[in-house]
């Protein structure tokens, strides 16, 4: 008790991080769910909504436009990828990953191309700064306000996937794409739609994070590479696992920064490679996933 | 015969005249250009590693980089303390390439697809927080100071640019025996084992292969050139970083292993040749040379994703094409025949 006392604000503060990795890993789960490809241009979905935090955000006034922005430039650059990955459908699933490695190249360059290589920093909108105290503990106002987004991002998802018709089409389209197109769905569209979706829901986690994580072109991989580890763990096409998969790693960043500086990178994999030696498959991982 | 001769002697002279440019290069390049295709010709031996595994195996590690970093730590810190004696720093990169590469290959052997993948970037960023928090050992993340020149057979020491001509020339005896080296691994049974395994692995172990240990030595033989590749561009630098294991060369030598084209071999000394050359173009032109570097990768994704081989095999069938004309006009016997009875035997000569 006397220890989870001392560190509430860094458990918060892991909270805070798992739900905005979250926000990346949702759409990356998905996307492997559905097309069996590691999206590795996600990223760049994140880097574009962190930097427009900053180009519109930055006088701590613009922040619906921020957001607008953001739920924008997300959804064109999601159909641009989805409609770029269909030619390839027929070759095999690294080709598809290698495509959006490729892509994650173009994007980041072109985000420093507009927006410079230096370190940005974005203030926290005006209504959320400061704190607030909960149970004689100071709260950073923000990273409760990111936690609340990240929940009802989790919720919105939980709520159309699992009990909505359309959201049956989507786990119809991860459990069996081709019986799904013999049913007369149009299951190109259902990819490309999670595609847009996913990368939305990043680029507004891009966005949101920016006043946490800071803007410049390397939080694009340092997020993708996290995310990574979360739906790994947690099993690749669940958004369950997501979600845990996310706070467990929040809070390992979170506690191994705040206590051991040094170990924290080597926290974080070296769990997952425990998890993965132990559980191939991740924590609730479908055996659809180890296919080839 | 006669149409074997034909068939080979291009192949034969292709090597010979770049055995020939390779050997004249100290006396028509300058220091800079010298430069270049020395580190081209490590890079070459780290990416044909990889093409070992990814290309002939069916394993793509996005984590192939710690491998590397690990044997230039190794040739690194044997410089700083014991010898710089450069065929020392060598055989101990190839042995701790090896040897960790069994360590984490014995693990990440036993997952599949998108794990095998996840777990080779795990452990290459294991070892790059290990490389950045160990001060003491390996000088943190401003990198591993005090590397003494290498020391070449013969005596001659290796500093940036003094002598250079002369590590040239080791490098490039390293990098063709490498190529030599790994050309009989992928020919040999064991070589043609792996590509059953890449191409239908449950056939391969329902015939009795032992599939996991035949995977675990494509890992390790893999590790061990990536390690001896490692150590050879530590001495090339004088200095190794945690740069050396991290995520970006990781992704560069794959890169330059697709943009080859995977599977051959020659497609890997083609393709970081090209990464290399377009590297330094781009960097030097504008900043945003990575935009340019995946843009060109997407275009070989879509319309050459065979590589650089590929275009190169497209050549060479056009050409036999041509002479299989003319040779079924002499012989007098259909084209199709001949042409697949040259090859059976060009097929069994090569194998012998």
């Amino acid at each position: 008790m006397g220890w989870l006392d001392a560190n509430a604000v860094t458990l918060v503060n892991g909270v805070a991080e798992g739900m905005l990795l979250y926000m990346m890993a949702a759409g990356l789960t998905l996307i492997f769910g559905l097309m069996d490809v590691l999206n590795l241009a996600h990223g760049a979905f994140f880097l574009f909504g962190s930097y427009l935090a900053f180009q519109f955000g930055r006088h701590g006034n613009n922040w619906l436009v921020a957001f607008g922005a953001a739920v924008l430039v997300g959804a064109v650059l999601g159909a641009i990828l989805a409609v770029a990955t269909r030619p390839l459908a027929g070759r095999g699933h690294l080709d598809q990953a290698l495509l959006t490695f490729g892509a994650a190249f173009v994007l980041t360059g072109l985000a420093s191309a507009v927006w410079g290589y230096g370190f940005q920093s974005v203030s926290v909108p005006s209504a959320l700064a400061g704190s607030v105290s909960v149970a004689g503990h100071q709260y950073p106002t923000y990273r409760l306000a990111v936690i609340v987004a990240g929940l009802l991002v989790a919720v919105a998802l939980f709520v159309v996937i699992e009990r909505t018709s359309a959201g049956a089409i989507v786990r119809a389209a991860v459990a069996d794409r081709d019986i799904l197109a013999a049913m007369g769905v149009n299951v190109h569209l259902v990819m490309g739609l999670i595609f847009v979706v996913g990368a939305v829901v990043a680029s507004v986690g891009g966005m949101i994070g920016s006043p946490i994580l800071g803007v410049n072109t390397g939080v694009g991989d340092q997020v993708l590479l996290l995310a990574l580890v979360v739906v790994t763990i947690g099993g690749l096409g669940s958004l369950k696992g997501a979600l845990i998969g996310a706070l467990l790693i929040g809070e390992v960043q979170a506690i191994g920064t705040a206590l051991f500086p040094s170990f924290a990178a080597f926290l974080l994999f070296g769990a997952m490679a425990a998890i993965l030696v132990v559980r191939p498959q991740g924590l609730f991982g479908l055996v659809h996933g180890t296919r080839t | 015969m006669g149409a074997r001769v034909r068939r080979r002697a291009p192949v034969a002279v292709l090597c010979l005249v770049l055995l020939v440019v390779l050997a004249a290069a100290p006396y028509t390049l300058a220091v800079y250009p010298l430069k270049v295709l020395t580190e081209v010709l490590i890079y070459v031996i780290f990416a044909m590693s990889l093409d070992l595994l990814f290309g002939y195996t069916g394993l793509a590690s996005l984590g192939h980089a710690l491998y590397f970093g690990v044997g230039g730590y190794t040739a690194g810190l044997l410089a700083v303390h014991y010898t710089p004696s450069a065929l020392v720093g060598l055989g101990a990169g190839l042995g701790a390439g090896a040897v960790s590469a069994v360590a984490t290959g014995w693990l990440a052997i036993r997952s599949r697809s998108v794990y095998f993948i996840m777990l080779t970037l795990a452990f290459s960023e294991l070892a790059f927080s290990v490389a950045t928090s160990w001060r003491s050992l390996t000088g943190g993340d401003q990198g591993l100071i005090g590397i003494q020149p290498a020391s070449l057979p013969g005596g001659t020491r290796f500093n940036g640019v003094l002598n250079l001509p002369t590590f040239y020339y080791y490098v490039a005896i390293v990098a063709v025996a490498c190529y030599l080296l790994m050309r009989l691994v992928v020919r040999s049974p064991f070589g043609l084992s792996l590509l059953g395994i890449r191409e239908n692995e449950a056939r391969m172990r329902s015939l009795g292969y032992p599939v996991f240990r035949y995977k675990l030595a494509a890992y390790v033989v893999a590790g061990a050139f990536a390690g001896l590749a490692g150590s050879l561009y530590v001495q090339y630098s004088d200095f190794v970083s945690p740069d050396y294991i991290g995520f970006e060369l990781s992704a560069l030598v794959l890169v330059m292993v697709m943009v080859g084209g995977a599977g051959t071999l020659y497609g890997a000394v083609l393709g970081s040749a090209f990464v290399v050359v377009l590297r330094d173009e781009l960097s030097a032109a504008f900043q945003q040379w990575e935009a340019v570097l995946g843009a060109v990768f997407i275009a070989f994704v879509y319309f050459l994703p065979s590589g650089l081989a590929g275009l190169v095999r497209l050549a060479g069938g056009l050409g036999r094409g041509r002479a299989g004309r003319g040779g079924g006009g002499s012989t007098g016997s259909g084209p199709g025949p001949a042409a697949s009875d040259v090859d059976l035997t060009a097929t069994a000569e090569a194998n012998r």
